[in-house]
């Protein structure tokens, strides 16, 4: 098939539906609003339901039904309407039930501003509703990645019966590129815990209410064993020029491409540097920092937050060797040349903290 | 890599410029990205898109130090002309356009592209005429391209629209600046 010119939130939506996802429940919000309204357009046309709810609670409680209903589900917002989703996120990870949730971060914190921002790493991988839970967290760096990671979290999420995040921004929403959709197939995936109707069988009840703590711990240390092959099965990320490198940039999303124009900047002018991406945020991807991470090798973090995931990064080098980070905030988003110039000088002799 | 700004008022059809540009660019096979700015824009306020056409992987589609400049009103000369690399291409409006460039290192365009739309029976296709003076200073995408990819980026309900569309480029392209 050819490629088309489109915006990432168009393409997310497309591969959504390409993906089996004949739900959709959201409630508008600037800078993700191309998804519901792609979705309003195209999901009934092609056999799904596409429903404005009236709140973003709502949104995300209809994804819970839907997704016990065994159906292929999904809710986008922004960030402010992520945090309203919270409860209902914590609900459904506890139920293990199947959906996908895109952020299409902005910036903050409280009701900010509408531009692109990376500030909702904590809220998406470790935590964000209350309870001890995880999120299998993609994170895409262009419009095809848009659609590619999309189409893929719907197969991740049946796998794990667990709700999978989108963490985009802004920027990758609203831009367009070239992408191509290919004629993959989902994934149809059989689903005997579904709220069906038990005719002919007994009744499948989904419930997170577990009140005696001897059975609640049982299910608790049950999602952790869970949890733990998730992590050593979906772990992603990318390198580029890290194998000769004295300083390794890491960034994710939009800062990743940043960095990257910016790593061939530093390589025009004879220094050497490479990076980091990763694509998978929860989990996060340590074994390339355990292998590069030799005692000599610095580190620079670039991210559009106060500094989230710099936070791994430093958990993964585990001390052998500096990291360094360099942050634009508020909806601003750093050039090559801001991070060149960040370059040059970890390389030109500051010592890291 | 060729980086693009391209400027006006919102409903001159500033978006669908930059869309045209990066969608030419595809077709001819090269890397392309289009980024609008979407503070809260309105029809009547100002409104910019950022075209990066690049035989290369694009990094940032934020264009800051743009190679070249379509310039669609005043206060959208007044905030891009200081950001042109030296030598870029800067094309202007001079119907809506009340000064002249101050820069002297660039390679100045005007087209008068409102008085020229209305020759042709509509102001509405003056985001045209200036594209069409563009592309002959430019060549960063061919003409061929850009109308064929007209159909793919109007929606359906404009295409009755798309011979206006492209007298208006032809007429752009022809003009003697």
């Amino acid at each position: 098939m050819a490629k088309v010119l489109m915006k990432g939130n168009e393409a997310l939506a497309e591969a959504a539906i390409r993906a089996g996802c004949r739900a959709f429940y959201g409630y508008p919000i600037t800078p993700q609003n191309e998804v519901p309204n792609y979705m309003a357009r195209h999901l009934p046309e092609r056999g799904g339901v596409y429903l404005q709810a009236e709140s973003e609670v709502a949104a995300i409680n209809m994804v819970y039904g839907a997704a016990g209903a065994g159906v292929r589900v999904m809710t986008s917002s922004s960030s402010p309407g992520l945090s309203l989703k919270m409860e209902g996120i914590s609900y459904i990870a506890a139920a293990e039930l199947p959906c996908v949730i895109v952020n299409v971060m902005r910036c903050g914190p409280g009701l900010g501003g509408i531009h692109p921002s990376q500030g909702d790493y904590f809220q998406a991988v470790k935590g964000g509703g209350h309870g001890d839970y995880r999120l299998l967290v993609l994170a895409p760096g262009s419009v095809q990645e848009m659609a590619d990671l999309t189409f893929e979290a719907f197969d991740l999420a049946d796998k794990w019966r667990n709700p999978v995040m989108i963490l985009a921004d802004g920027l990758l929403g609203q831009m367009m590129e070239p992408v191509e959709f290919g004629d993959k197939e989902p994934q149809v995936v059989e689903k005997p815990w579904a709220t069906t109707g038990a005719r002919g069988r007994k009744p499948n009840i989904i419930n997170t209410l577990d009140i005696v703590p001897e059975s609640l711990e049982k299910r608790n240390y049950a999602l952790a064993e869970k949890y733990g092959r998730m992590g050593e099965a979906e772990t992603r990320w990318q390198e580029y020029k890290t194998a000769d490198a004295d300083l390794i940039v890491t960034a994710y999303g939009t800062s990743a491409r940043v960095a990257r124009s910016a790593v061939d900047m530093a390589r025009k002018e004879g220094l050497r540097v490479g990076l980091i991406r990763p694509i998978s945020l929860w989990p996060f991807p340590q074994a390339p920092f355990a292998l590069l991470a030799d005692g000599l090798r610095q580190f620079l973090v670039v991210e559009m937050s106060m500094g989230q995931m710099v936070e791994d990064v430093r958990l993964a080098v585990n001390g052998r060797g500096s990291v360094h980070f360099y942050n634009r905030l508020g909806g601003m988003v750093p050039t090559p040349r801001d991070v060149l110039a960040e370059i040059r000088k970890v390389l030109g002799g500051g010592g890291g903290q | 890599m060729t980086e693009i700004i391209i400027a006006g008022f919102g409903g001159q059809g500033v978006l669908v410029m930059g869309q045209l540009l990066a969608y030419a660019g595809m077709l001819e096979g090269r890397e392309v990205s289009w980024y609008p700015s979407y503070g809260p824009e309105q029809r009547g306020g100002t409104c910019n898109c950022s075209v990066v056409i690049s035989h290369e992987e694009i990094g940032s589609p934020i264009v800051s130090e743009p190679d070249a400049a379509i310039i669609m009103n005043r206060p959208s000369l007044d905030r891009f002309e200081p950001t042109l690399k030296t030598g870029g291409i800067l094309v202007y409006n001079s119907t809506l356009v009340d000064r002249k460039p101050e820069r002297t290192d660039l390679q100045v365009i005007a087209i008068p592209a409102n008085a020229l739309a209305d020759e042709l029976g509509s102001s509405r296709v003056a985001n045209m005429v200036a594209l069409g003076a563009f592309l002959r200073a430019s060549e960063v995408v061919s003409p061929e391209s850009i109308a064929k990819s007209l159909e793919n980026v109007l929606s359906t309900r404009h295409h009755h629209l798309i011979p206006l569309n492209m007298q208006a480029l032809e007429r752009g392209r022809a003009y003697q600046y």
